[in-house]
């Protein structure tokens, strides 16, 4: 079987035209997969190390999160902004928080895509 | 061995999530088997936001030994009255509020549950709640 090149933030930054509002010492981390959800305690008991987490949640507690889990990255969907104890938390934990135009469903389907 | 404690504020979600971090930093360096690790960040995790979202305020209280960690949450708050109810997982009391940021999916306990080898919980209406969460460590 061929392997897939390992994939990473930054490269899905590229790919998908995403903004990347802040954590940009974390745009190496190599991405494994996604998890869609705005509920928090479902991010906390199935996503997976290496994820990257679409979600309309602007908040600080979305680092958290994001760090207790070792997700690769928070992806903000339909053009909503990283509140800035957000963004200041995202840069303390170094997980990117991107940011995107498009819904979540246009994203996520991307994101399967270039993951698949 | 080692023994941490952390209070916790009712009703402050900025600060929601500390002592879980603090937990995880510590572990990192003493314990090899990352899925207890895992585990056992999103069990205090889960433990410390139902003290901010459901209590007045609350007490962390950790003892890591060679062979387990256990964890104690003991809250001042408005206690519960069904326990088995609380367990069910979609039964919520949280506020519009506290739903809107994304809590509030009256999933925590259960993952406190799941990500546990021992739960234990107590209440008294009109007092506080206690918590008891214990991880086995496998020592090879
Ligand atoms: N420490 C606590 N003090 C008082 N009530 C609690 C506490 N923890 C949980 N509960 C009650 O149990 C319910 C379910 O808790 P949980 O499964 O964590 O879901 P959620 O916190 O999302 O509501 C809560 O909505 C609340 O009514
Ligand atoms: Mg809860």
């Amino acid at each position: 079987m061929l392997k897939r090149k390992a994939m990473k933030v930054s490269d899905i930054v590229k790919k998908l035209g995403l903004t990347v509002y802040s954590g940009v010492s974390g745009i190496h981390k190599e991405v494994t997969g996604g998890y869609v959800s705005d509920l928090l305690s479902d991010v906390m008991g199935h996503a997976k190390e290496g994820q990257v987490w679409c979600t309309l949640q602007t908040h600080k507690n979305v680092m958290a999160i994001a760090s207790l889990k070792d997700l690769a990255a928070v992806i903000l969907v339909k053009g909503y902004q990283p509140d800035d104890d957000m963004a200041a938390q995202s840069e303390v934990e170094g997980v990117p928080v991107l940011g995107t135009k498009e819904n979540t469903f246009e994203i996520a389907g991307k994101l399967y895509d270039l993951l698949k | 061995m080692m023994h941490f404690e952390f209070d916790i504020e009712g009703g402050d979600f900025s600060k929601a999530g500390f002592a879980s971090s603090q937990l995880k930093r510590i572990l990192k360096q003493l314990v090899t088997d990352h899925k207890v690790v895992k585990k056992t960040v999103v069990a205090l995790y889960e433990a410390e936001v139902n003290v901010v979202a459901h209590a007045y305020s609350g007490k962390v209280i950790i003892d890591i030994d060679t062979d387990k960690i256990q964890i104690k949450v003991n809250d001042k708050g408005p206690g519960i009255e069904d326990i088995e109810q609380a367990m069910e997982e979609g039964y919520s009391t949280a506020s519009e509020q506290v739903r809107e940021m994304g809590f509030g999916a009256g999933m925590g306990l259960a993952n406190i549950k799941n990500n546990s080898d021992e739960f234990n919980i107590t209440s008294e209406v009109g007092v506080g709640t206690q918590l008891e969460i214990i991880a086995y460590l496998e020592i090879i």
